[in-house]
């Protein structure tokens, strides 16, 4: 079969990026493996999302007599049916993406993929069995075979990254695969690395009732987050039980028969001993550019990805790659825009800009939440510029206080002459379904000018975004 | 459903262009890919082809008549479609953007819907408005490379560095009264007497001449260097190079002109003295790794300098069988736009003209610029201190000071003399 564009993995990135190319009327075509929505839909965003629900409404009810309700006997976790839920969360959206396909008439092609030469793949077997359990193959994918297209997209995402010595086994040191679907809650556990996977699951287990340390290897919690944000955020974790070393890493790990060692050493060379049930290795995740045959085509790669433009092409004609595999930040709303870019650009759709990796928002769904978007502090005076700085506080919102959530900030980074929005850094409830407003301000390239002048609907969270702004202007409010 | 053809881009310095031949007409039928029209910009005529099959309607883009960018110019209907009457405004679209081939834009003609131009303020990010203010410069005079043609931060910082004419803008008598060094018609005409003159309209090229220049002569800081530079060794050499070169159906596959040698002597120099092949902008020192060169070349009613690229890099009959096709495609009106924007130098020679030597106009993005006199037997000192004939051509460097100071451009200039003086060292 021959097709105008054939997309690899249908992760969020592969799969928007299939449906976008049908809708300017090329011939498509995507090619799975395992799961059709990727790691996104079926291990990593939504069914964390889903888990995360399970413990913000146990620690809702562990809190009732805030509220001045009371709870008749004790409110538990039945793990079990906390992780059919997720599952089933992953299965809906799942068929979801078969039935967008079949809607947009994009041939779905099952098996792993090679590239043979520029403008064709040859599909074959797995090269390695799938993560269970499988959700059943769609009807009606194409099976084995050689086929061909003008353009192939490369979205093959990314996997966990393992540690030499402390590799994932998948019964007592875990990826996120094995953290996703625990048969029963282990009594203590080790989380290793505090990215948004790291801490997200560590905040899970914390809220079942686990015992969680959690070891991370640069001076802050959710590194590529904001100083005063990430430090703010960890007292919250702290003050929630979560135990916390920073500036540490993880020498070794002993196991024993239902347990592990972890030996963990801190900047100043301390060396402390940390027995528990389980440990999980969230220390990044890795391009998956190995089998695909990039290099016998010659496509260039750079620690673990593969090197596009702005628009994913890479150095080979007719060759893209887009999402986790073409490179930081691994997000999956990187990959979808990049995606739609990079088809957009094939097409030769008029005004197609270059993806704008500034203003790609990052959020992390522990308690309490971070969300942000563009320069920290700290970058923003590493790169010079004369900034004013806005916060404010949760505890002095109405809605907030109201929602019994007065825990958090907003913080705001303007360029001090021009008024650029830099920077937005939030942590705390809701953040990060507040962001996106920040997103849009940043994308119209708005001033503090125009978001002074915008009128914030009361009583929201989104207030305090307002008086960030001010506050940045020594103009606040209600503060 | 029907595609609209709009008036597309095709030069970075385009706000308007006029289409000066259709080659089909209201009730036509139309296959993809067939060329559709002609249109004229102020230094190419371009052909655009039909962006989908159909039958030709609403034909509202007039030849002869500047039409904004991005506007609808004609509808194509699929066969037995009903044809919507209601007359489609002359308003920039959606794809103010495009960039060619438009036939390539497979977009639904739904996401391509006409956008009215409500006020004729340029649109333009907040954050662009107040770096503009800041900066006094004109929004109306900045290409936007945001959605739609929408000025962004960038453009006003001049990353995009894409000044466009202003006179495209919605009262051009009025912006074009406030540029720098205009004229206004009347107070001219009123020094001659009626009926002893005639009155020619400006052609696009005209005004883009006269804008541009006016520009770089007012904006950049100029000075000039002059050097005679000794010629009898470079025509040995070429008459040489051309004796020897190779028949290809009985046609010579090269003729070396002196100015093609100027070309390639100019571009090593340029590489040569790599601090003076740079570009100006607020922002940046813009240095350039390879010297693309612009040519000046004289075509009807005007001027136009293609570019050589990377002319370091090439041989002598690469640089002169280029020039050649540029040349003839520049008085014929084809070049393409990418043929003819940038460029890091430029050479500008009027020696056949027997001009003896004078100084250019740089042409910015470039920071300098070679004015090549007439090659001509002149009387000089010889090494023994007697006097002999020789063949000696002046050139005049001009120099944007703000990115190359006297004594680079003295550096840049000797390293030129010599490789015209010892033409041998062009060859390896």
């Amino acid at each position: 079969m021959s097709y105008d564009v054939i997309v690899i993995g249908s992760g969020p990135g592969g799969y928007v990026t299939a449906i976008r190319s049908a809708q300017l009327g090329l011939k498509t075509a995507i090619v799975e493996r395992e799961h059709l929505g990727g790691i996104c839909l079926n291990w990593g965003c939504i069914p964390t999302k889903a888990l995360l629900r399970s413990a913000e409404i146990l620690d809702h009810a562990n809190h009732a007599k805030n509220y001045g309700l009371t709870l008749e006997g004790k409110m538990t976790a039945n793990v079990k049916d906390v992780v059919a839920r997720s599952r089933g969360v992953s299965a809906r959206l799942n068929g979801g993406v078969a039935f967008l396909m079949k809607k947009n008439k994009i041939d779905v092609i099952w098996g792993e993929a090679k590239l043979t030469k520029p403008g064709e793949i040859v599909v074959g077997a797995p090269s390695k069995p799938a993560v269970q359990p499988q959700n059943p193959v769609p009807k009606g994918v194409k099976g084995e075979g050689t086929y061909t297209a003008k353009h192939i997209i490369i979205a093959t995402g990314a996997r966990p990254r393992a540690l030499p010595g402390i590799e994932p086994d998948g019964k007592l040191i875990w990826t996120y695969f094995e953290a996703m679907k625990p048969e029963e809650l282990p009594k203590t556990m080790v989380v290793m690395g505090s990215g948004a996977i790291g801490i997200e699951f560590a905040s899970f287990y914390l809220s079942m009732g686990v015992d969680v340390t959690v070891v991370e290897l640069l001076p802050q919690v959710m590194p590529v987050e904001d100083a005063e944000i990430s430090a703010f955020a960890r007292k919250q974790l702290e003050k929630r039980g979560m135990k916390i070393f920073t500036d540490a890493k993880v020498t070794k790990v002993e196991k024993g028969a239902n347990d592990v060692t972890a030996h963990v050493e801190t900047k100043d060379g301390k060396t402390t001993q940390i027995k528990a049930d389980r440990l999980i290795s969230a220390i990044g995740v890795q391009g998956n550019i190995e089998d695909l045959g990039l290099e016998a085509l010659g496509v260039k790669t750079d620690r673990g990805c593969i090197v596009t433009d702005g628009y994913g092409k890479t150095n080979v004609a007719g060759i893209y790659a887009i999402g986790d595999v073409a490179g930081p930040p691994m997000l999956a709303h990187k990959a979808e825009h990049e995606g739609v870019i990079c088809v957009e650009k094939i097409a030769g759709v008029p005004s197609v800009h270059a993806l704008d990796k500034s203003k790609v928002p990052g959020c992390t769904y522990c308690d309490p939440q971070v969300a942000s978007v563009g320069l920290t502090e700290a970058r923003a005076k590493e790169l010079g510029r004369d900034i004013r700085v806005g916060r404010y506080s949760f505890g002095a919102n109405g809605k907030a206080i109201a929602l019994g959530e007065d825990q958090g900030m907003v913080k705001t980074i303007f360029d001090k002459k021009g008024g650029e929005l830099l920077g937005a850094h939030m942590v705390g409830a809701e953040v990060t379904e507040l962001i996106q407003g920040f997103v849009v301000a940043m994308n119209l390239e708005t001033t503090e000018e125009e978001l002074m002048h915008t009128i914030f609907p009361h009583p929201t969270l989104s207030e305090m975004m307002k008086e960030s702004v001010l506050d940045a202007y020594g103009k606040v409010l209600n503060a | 459903m029907a595609t609209e053809v709009i008036l597309p881009k095709v030069d970075m310095d385009m706000a308007t262009g006029k289409i000066s031949k259709w080659f089909f007409g209201e009730g036509d039928a139309v296959k993809e890919g067939d060329v559709l029209f002609e249109i004229e910009t102020d230094k190419a005529a371009m052909e655009i082809d039909a962006p989908a099959s159909g039958v030709l309607r609403n034909v509202t883009g007039k030849e002869g008549v500047d039409i904004p960018v991005g506007s609808a110019v004609a509808w194509i209907y699929a066969e037995g479609e009903a044809v919507n009457e209601t007359a489609v405004p002359l308003a920039p679209s959606a794809t103010a953007e495009s960039p060619l081939p438009v036939s390539e834009a497979k977009t639904p003609a739904a996401e391509l819907a006409v956008e009215q131009k409500v006020d004729s303020a340029p649109r333009a990010t907040p954050l662009a408005r107040r770096l503009a203010r800041e900066r006094e410069l004109d929004l109306a005079r900045l290409n936007g490379s945001g959605p739609r043609g929408r000025v962004v931060s960038a453009d006003v910082l001049g990353v995009s560095n894409t000044v466009v004419d202003a006179g495209a803008q919605a009262e051009p008598a009025a912006v074009q009264s406030e540029a720098p060094g205009s004229i206004a018609g009347e107070n001219a005409l009123r020094h001659f007497p009626e009926g002893s003159y005639e009155l020619q309209a400006h052609s696009s090229m005209r005004r883009t001449i006269a804008r541009r220049l006016v520009e770089a002569k007012s904006s950049v800081p100029h000075f000039y260097l002059a050097a005679d530079c000794r010629l009898d060794a470079l025509l040995k050499l070429r008459a040489e190079l051309n004796a020897a070169a190779p028949l290809i159906e009985s046609v010579p596959a090269y003729k070396l002109s002196v100015n093609d040698l100027v070309i390639k002597a100019y571009a090593l120099a340029l590489a040569g003295v790599p601090d003076a092949n740079v570009s100006w902008t607020d922002e940046h020192l813009v240095r350039h790794s390879h010297s693309d060169v612009g040519v000046a070349v004289s075509v009807p009613g005007g001027l136009i300098t293609p570019i050589i690229r990377q002319a370091e890099q090439k041989s002598l009959s690469t640089i002169s069988n280029q020039m050649k096709d540029l040349a003839a495609r520049a008085k014929a009106g084809k070049l393409k736009p990418n043929e003819y924007q940038g460029g890091t130098g430029a050479v500008s020679n009027l020696g056949m003209y027997g001009v003896k030597e004078f100084a250019a106009i740089i042409n910015p993005p470039h920071s300098t610029i070679l004015a090549v006199g007439a090659g001509e037997k002149r009387p000089v000192v010889t090494a023994e201190g007697g006097v002999g004939v020789a063949t000696v051509m002046s050139v005049t460097l001009s120099t944007d000071h703000r990115a190359v100071d006297g004594a680079l451009g003295a550096e840049l200039l000797a390293k030129f003399r010599a490789l015209i003086e010892n033409p041998l060292s062009m060859l390896v």
